[in-house]
């Protein structure tokens, strides 16, 4: 929570020229519709146990651009990005909210389609206005919910999960369209209670475009040695991709009894 | 109008030998979706499994069932060869039953008698006498007429994967011209050709009148090819199965005669709709007919079968015959090229399994039917067979009736050739450069005695002098053993009934080839942007190489690189221009080494880049293993980048991805545009919404 804190206030005010990117990726064909350039955000609160990206966690790390960095390394290819378009994430992308607004915005006046990968979990009312000028160059939202029940949510992440509502209330309320992703790992976000919970949380949505459920898979252990970090999901299989549509299913049968 | 024509829409095709106009003139384009493909039927199920059969019998025996002796082949040196004579719907095998590989000394006798003996078979002595006493092959011409030099470069691999003792192959016939005009008629206009030639005897028009007899000779033997298979193909073909039936005859006369590198079919299945759309109005055949006899087809094509050394097969990394089909492609009128019957071929993918041959290519354009394309991908995310080539891009230089020969060499049907030419090792040059023309690997001096670099730290502009000098020496070599070898194929091993079923004229296409270009960029853009040390032997040749500091390398969309690699490519083909070429044929390059990069590599010593002595290069133009590290569309756009007017013959990228990274699952991968309006389609399953079940 401490971390959180430091670091989301960060630069809120002042004119944010760059960013701290951790990696491009010029063909990013899962994080949104079409192919896409995907840009890694530097830095992020949580600290989910199957995350499989834990270089990108540290802030103030990464690789300074400049939105017109960016901007010209994609323009480069715009062929490739037709039906594609711009996906940021990260990393937490929101807990570079300046930056990532003044991307957006520039993105957009470029007439390229944006897509935001995030957990919401940085989202304050209080910011309420910073992030209503983010939404007006923001498509799609694709937002990441760790676990439906609150207790689950901190024992998975370290983090609370009312922020996390509370974006998707705010999504809702400015009519960006969101598909809502969810790791199903095995004995932590797999079980009926927790995917039953889920569909009624997200069935009440009008913005709720998609439903991903992804199945956990242990790719990420290796950069947890190489960073020496212990990795705290040791001895948690994969998921099958079969499973995870099992567990799909049930999710959506939740949400239709809400719906 | 001839009676086989009935129903077909008349034009210049019928007064002259045009396939195109009877294409313009007939074909239906498809817009529509799959839906209409029918499965195999039991026979074809019966046939495949009898295939599948003898291919195992054959893996067992080690990789050959059965080999001609004592058989030379021709046109017509066997008797009919069937699989199952009564369930087959298109006949006939290169010798007189499957999986035996036919006897074809003319390339050389040498490269034959050792494909048998390396297989366990020996030539019957009297065919060797023959070929070595009393007729020449035309490996010992070139070897006759071969320069010491030229030897050197050849034995020392700075240009390698000649087409000097086996066929060079590259060469369409337009088959098709089999099935709509008849044998018979392809005679008549030869024998026009011929008694129009001028009259003045200079050497050309001397060779052209013995060219031209010999393209009626074997005319007259591919009409006795479909006598001993119970065909009258004198006459045009009436029906659908006759069409791919005369089609496959003028294709099997030319695996008959000639074991060519690249032995390519062209673009057929458009042409054969037209049958196959008539036969279905009139009710001649049904669908699952239709589909037997293309699925029989390919059949036949997937088991077209040469005698090869094992080192032929390591330069070529298996035994590839490159049985290309181009599918698809759009018209110059812009109507789209793609008829049923290119579903219909794709399908083969579906109905007889997987395979690598024949080597089904789609030509791309964005403006192909979405149907199409979407079947395209499903059937590549199926089979992963499918070879995608840039149609928007060839059409410009080759219109609409271009078929690819090999992987990507793009010629018009019967009306441009192409002499094959393998490739010059860049990489190899760069170090010769370096070491005066001194080979790295044996030390002896190969290259012009030119002054090598002697300073520790490699200086770019001193290398790049020296690497221009080197690349034009090179060139020059380069294209005089390839007269020598073109020269020497038309005289003693000419590709009679390939070249009867082209025009008169025909534009040639001299094709050159480029090997190690990304090694060469990279290497360049070293010694630039970082520093390079010299590691030398006791005699002072550089043996190695030690790179201090980062550097651009090629595959990351870099410009600083990537022009590196633009020039190379742009100079070395300025140099090859600069060369009197064989027949007046027309210079062009290929970067498509995508299966003997692991023999060039181990052939070169260690290069500025880092790369090790030995190492293999990276296919094509493809960046160097592991070094393009933003992702496929970075890559893809350094490869890009390379001058295709400078590289005509093709510029191949060897791309593969995990299917993880194309989406999540199949569905995804089409990236519909509709994607946020459409509830759930981030996932396959319909329907998310309250409203529907």
């Amino acid at each position: 929570m401490k971390l959180f804190q430091e670091h989301s206030m960060m630069k809120s005010n002042q004119e944010v020229n760059q960013g701290y990117i951790h990696s491009t990726e010029s063909f990013g064909t899962v994080d949104g519709p079409g192919i896409r350039f995907v840009v890694f955000f530097q830095g992020c609160p949580m600290r989910c146990q199957y995350c499989h990206n834990p270089d990108t966690w540290e802030m103030g790390k990464g690789r300074k651009m400049t939105v017109e960095e960016i901007m010209s390394a994609y323009e480069k290819n715009t062929t490739f990005y037709r039906n594609g378009g711009i996906t940021a994430t990260g990393g937490e992308p929101l807990m570079q909210l300046p930056f990532l607004t003044r991307l957006f915005k520039e993105a957009k006046s470029r007439g390229i389609h944006t897509c935001l990968d995030t957990s919401g979990i940085v989202y304050r009312k209080e910011r309420a206005e910073e992030f209503a000028e983010l939404f007006k160059y923001v498509d799609l939202v694709l937002l990441d919910i760790k676990h439906s029940l609150a207790q689950g949510h901190v024992k998975l992440t370290g983090q609370d999960q009312k922020p996390v509502i509370a974006f998707a209330d705010a999504l809702e309320a400015a009519g960006i369209p969101m598909v809502i992703r969810h790791v199903a790992v095995p004995g932590i976000t797999d079980k009926e209670e927790e995917l039953t919970a889920l569909g009624h949380l997200i069935g009440k949505y009008k913005n709720l475009k998609g439903l991903d459920v992804l199945p956990y898979h242990t790719m990420g252990v290796k950069k947890y040695e190489a960073l020496g970090l212990s990795y705290p999901l040791e001895g948690t299989n994969s998921m099958t991709k079969e499973d995870a549509k099992k567990a799909r299913e049930i999710v959506i049968k939740a949400l239709k009894e809400v719906r | 109008m001839r009676q086989e024509w009935t129903d077909f829409t008349g034009g210049i095709w019928e007064k002259e030998i045009n396939v195109r106009d009877f294409i313009q003139k007939n074909y239906t384009p498809y817009e529509g979706d799959d839906s209409f493909l029918t499965d195999a039927t039991e026979a074809t199920k019966e046939l495949w499994a009898q295939v599948m059969d003898l291919t195992k019998q054959e893996q067992e025996k080690g990789g050959v069932l059965d080999m001609d002796t004592k058989i030379i082949s021709t046109i017509t040196s066997h008797g009919p060869g069937y699989l199952n004579k009564d369930k087959e719907k298109i006949v006939g095998f290169q010798t007189d039953k499957p999986f035996k590989r036919s006897l074809q000394p003319y390339g050389g006798i040498r490269m034959a008698v050792k494909a048998c003996e390396d297989n366990g078979y020996h030539v019957d002595p009297e065919i060797v006498e023959f070929f070595t006493k009393h007729r020449k092959t035309h490996n010992e011409g070139v070897f006759d007429a071969y320069t010491p030099e030229m030897r050197a470069c050849r034995s020392s691999h700075i240009i390698t994967g000649l087409p000097d003792a086996y066929g060079r192959g590259r060469i369409i016939g337009d088959y098709r011209r089999v099935a709509l005009y008849g044998v018979d008629r392809l005679i008549e206009e030869k024998q026009h050709q011929k008694d129009t030639t001028r009259t003045i005897m200079y050497s050309d028009v001397t060779r052209q009148r013995e060219e031209l007899s010999e393209q009626i000779k074997a005319l007259k033997e591919l009409r006795e090819l479909g006598n001993i298979y119970g065909c009258d193909i004198s006459r045009p073909a009436q029906n659908v199965q006759e069409a791919i039936q005369w089609l496959y005859f003028g294709y099997l006369a030319a695996i008959k005669e000639q074991n060519g590198a690249a032995m390519s079919l062209g673009r057929t299945s458009t042409f054969v709709d037209i049958y196959a759309e008539r036969d279905l109005k009139n009710g001649t055949f049904t669908e699952e007919q239709i589909q037997e006899f293309v699925d029989h087809f390919i059949m036949k094509l997937r088991l077209v079968k040469f005698a090869r050394t094992p080192e032929y097969n390591a330069l070529f990394s298996g035994d590839p015959t490159w049985v290309t089909e181009s599918i698809g492609g759009m018209g110059i009128d812009g109507r789209p090229l793609v008829t049923k019957m290119s579903f219909r071929y794709l399908h083969t993918l579906q109905n007889l399994g997987t395979a690598p041959e024949p080597n089904l290519t789609v030509l791309w354009s964005t403006r192909l039917p979405e149907s199409f394309k979407r079947f395209c991908a499903k059937t590549s995310i199926a089979s992963s067979s499918i070879q995608y080539e840039n149609d928007d891009l060839m059409r410009v230089t080759h219109g609409d009736d271009y078929a690819i020969a090999c992987c990507v060499s793009s010629m018009r049907i019967g009306k441009e050739m192409q002499f094959f030419g393998a490739r010059a090792n860049l990489a190899k040059c760069l170090l010769y450069a370096i070491n005066g023309g001194v080979d790295e690997v044996s030390k002896k001096q190969v290259g012009p005695e030119y002054r090598p670099i002697t300073s520790e730290y490699l200086d770019y502009d001193e290398v790049m002098k020296k690497f221009h000098d080197m690349m034009k020496w090179l060139a020059r070599v380069y294209v005089n053993t390839l007269n020598i070898i073109h020269y020497m194929h038309d005289k003693y091993c000419y590709e009679r009934v390939q070249m009867a079923l082209h025009d008169k004229k025909v534009t040639r296409w001299f094709a050159t080839g480029i090997a190690g270009l990304s090694v060469v960029a990279d290497s360049l853009s070293a010694i630039k942007y970082a520093k390079v040390k010299t590691v030398r032997d006791e005699n002072g040749i550089v043996v190695d190489y030690e790179v201090e500091g980062d550097f651009p390398k090629y595959g990351n969309d870099d410009d600083r690189v990537d022009n590196i690699a633009y020039d190379i490519v742009h100079d070395f083909m300025s140099y090859v221009k600069g060369n009197h070429t064989y027949r007046g044929g027309i210079p062009t390059t290929s970067i498509l080494t995508i299966t003997s990069n692991v023999v060039y590599g181990k052939a070169t010593g260690s290069t500025p880049d880092g790369r090790k002595a030995g190492e293999a290069f990276a296919p094509g133009a493809n960046p160097m293993h592991r070094r393009d590290t933003k992702g496929a569309v970075a890559s893809l756009s350094s490869v890009s980048k390379l001058p295709f007017k400078d590289a005509q013959d093709g510029i191949s990228n060897t791309f593969s991805i995990i299917p993880g990274a194309l989406g999540k699952d199949d569905a995804v991968f089409f990236g519909d545009i509709e994607f946020e309006l459409e509830p759930d389609c981030a996932c396959c399953e319909p329907n998310l919404g309250g409203e529907e079940e």
